[in-house]
């Protein structure tokens, strides 16, 4: 069992306080997921591209933010808990290259334009605090509480897990045939960190949008290449989109106002949000793709 | 006359007071999508919900009458023993799971699964229900108004299902069968019971048991 929140802005009113509502909502999945937590966040930068880094050793931290200043003099950082996003003019691949080499250490979480991944083992009580999810603004998140059921609990097995630039991806449910695929992947060149299902889920929406499908593209075959149990919550530069699988035995609610379009495990997240006793809600079909993009008006695509 | 906040009351308190002797008229509001709400009711409480309810709303109440405004999150009415349940939104998976009697009204949609292994129970959903509905279904009736989605009634016991507008498949050992005059006044009953108008009998299409898994044969194994 986990359990995934998201929420998409349709308001400033709601991206002035998106960590705090979504902190409110993840709080809400606590019981579905007690043994990590994570979330990322969507928000314009500065700059013209963000990765974020982790490391649990503060002075590996501070030796990157080091590193940085001396070699990227127009780069900023900013400190969230064990994680540092870095904002620079750089590309997002140059940024994450740099990082890879010269920190091998450090965790990439993201890179783009507008993702920061935040996450971390542990309750998600602390993980909401400590990270300060109240001070976040921005257009949308996705977050996540996890329930370990077939691998170890590390922040490395924690959700979400990034699936290219900008995107993200967080996962109900339990995957059947990831060793098999996670092979056929790592041998096409996807990098994988962990044993962990999901993960594979990630790295196979990375390696599908790497061939030149569209996300809905990648969704629709993963329809037929994944086999298990699963909601999907995935996070794109412009919004999220939703999949669940065919037998749809792992739960789902979508909702919306004017002010906001919302998804989650469970209604009771959704119900902390302002105007939710009248938002309009659903329960999203087996194997349908769910996508909200692009404009502040909301599209609901199905 | 009770009544409880659940902003403020705890689902335990109000589920206490309905397992009381002493039969009351019950308002509860703020449900916030909380789990266990109204549950195992003992006796004939009018209980009155207002908002969107979570996991098992309802689940197994006995003569307890039960009205949700809004909707109802998985397992509502799970092996309601007897009373009624009327939810006036949706309701989602597995709503009135293995119930033994009783009414279960949903005026929206009851999503997947829907009446799985009912015992007896009647529903009457006004909209449509999601796949494998009536899994299994023992006995009771099922009325949907609007249509079914994949592998309805399969491996269907002596459950009686009533369809109005399309299935999009029948599960294993589920056919459709002839509708007589006493099911026509069956059908009737339940929707008047069920506050139905505006819709004909004869719109209806009736489906039940092929009889042909009851018992193992050999010939029979793929079917399973």
């Amino acid at each position: 069992m986990c359990g995934i929140v998201g929420l998409y802005a349709r308001s400033d009113r709601i991206r002035k306080s998106l960590g705090k509502h979504v902190g409110a909502m993840l709080m809400q999945m606590s019981e579905r997921g007690p043994d990590s937590a994570g979330a990322a966040f969507y928000s314009p930068s500065s700059a013209a591209s963000k990765v974020t880094v982790q490391h649990d050793d503060p002075a590996v931290i501070e030796a990157v933010e080091k590193s940085v200043k001396q070699e990227h003099p127009g780069a900023k950082v900013n400190h969230r808990a064990s994680h540092l996003v870095i904002h620079s003019d750089n590309t997002p691949q140059a940024m994450e290259a740099w990082v890879r080499t010269s920190h091998p250490a450090v965790r990439v979480m993201s890179a783009g334009e507008r993702i920061e991944i935040y996450k971390e083992k542990g309750h998600p009580a602390d993980f909401v605090s400590n990270y300060t999810l109240d001070q976040i603004t921005g257009s949308h998140a996705l977050a996540h509480t996890r329930m370990a059921t077939e691998s170890a609990i590390t922040t490395s097995h924690s959700h979400p897990f990034s699936t290219g630039l900008d995107l993200c991806l967080v996962h109900n449910g339990s995957l059947s045939n990831h060793n098999r695929l996670r092979m056929k992947l790592a041998n096409a060149g996807v990098r994988f960190e962990t044993d962990n299902d999901s993960e594979v889920a990630a790295g196979y929406l990375t390696w599908r949008l790497s061939k030149g499908d569209s996300l809905r593209q990648a969704l629709a075959a993963a329809i037929r290449d994944l086999d298990g149990f699963y909601t999907f919550a995935i996070g794109t530069r412009d919004g999220f989109a939703v999949l669940r699988d065919p037998v749809a035995c792992k739960p789902a609610v979508l909702a919306e106002t004017d002010d906001w379009v919302a998804m989650s495990s469970e209604y009771r997240a959704i119900a902390q949000l302002p105007g939710a006793e009248n938002a309009r809600v659903w329960e999203p079909a087996p194997a349908k793709i769910y996508t909200w993009e692009g404009n502040t008006a909301g599209e609901v695509a199905a | 006359m009770a009544s409880f906040d659940l902003a403020d009351n705890t689902v335990r308190e109000l589920n206490k007071h309905l397992h009381g002797a002493v039969t009351d008229k019950v308002t509860v509001d703020n449900p916030g999508g909380k789990h266990s709400v109204a549950v195992g009711a003992t006796d004939a409480h009018q209980v009155e919900i207002n908002g969107n309810v979570g996991y098992y709303c309802a689940g197994m109440n006995a003569e307890a009458s039960v009205v949700v405004n809004g909707h109802a999150g998985p397992g509502l009415a799970e092996n309601m023993m007897s009373g009624r349940v009327h939810v006036t939104g949706s309701a989602s998976q597995y709503c009135a799971a293995t119930a033994h009697g009783g009414l279960v009204v949903i005026d929206g949609d009851a999503s997947s699964r829907c009446g799985i292994s009912m015992k007896g129970v009647d529903i009457v959903v006004k909209g449509s229900v999601g796949h494998m509905s009536a899994f299994m279904a023992q006995t009771g009736r099922l009325v949907v108004c609007g249509d079914a989605g994949d592998a309805l009634g399969d491996s269907i016991y002596e459950a009686q299902l009533y369809v109005r507008g399309t299935v999009e498949s029948l599960g294993a050992d589920c056919e459709e069968k002839a509708m007589r005059a006493e099911h026509k006044q069956a059908l009737q009953d339940l929707l008047d019971a069920a506050g139905v108008t505006g819709v004909s009998v004869d719109e209806f299409k009736r489906y039940g048991s092929a009889r042909k898994l009851y018992h193992f044969n050999i010939d029979n194994a793929s079917s399973y």
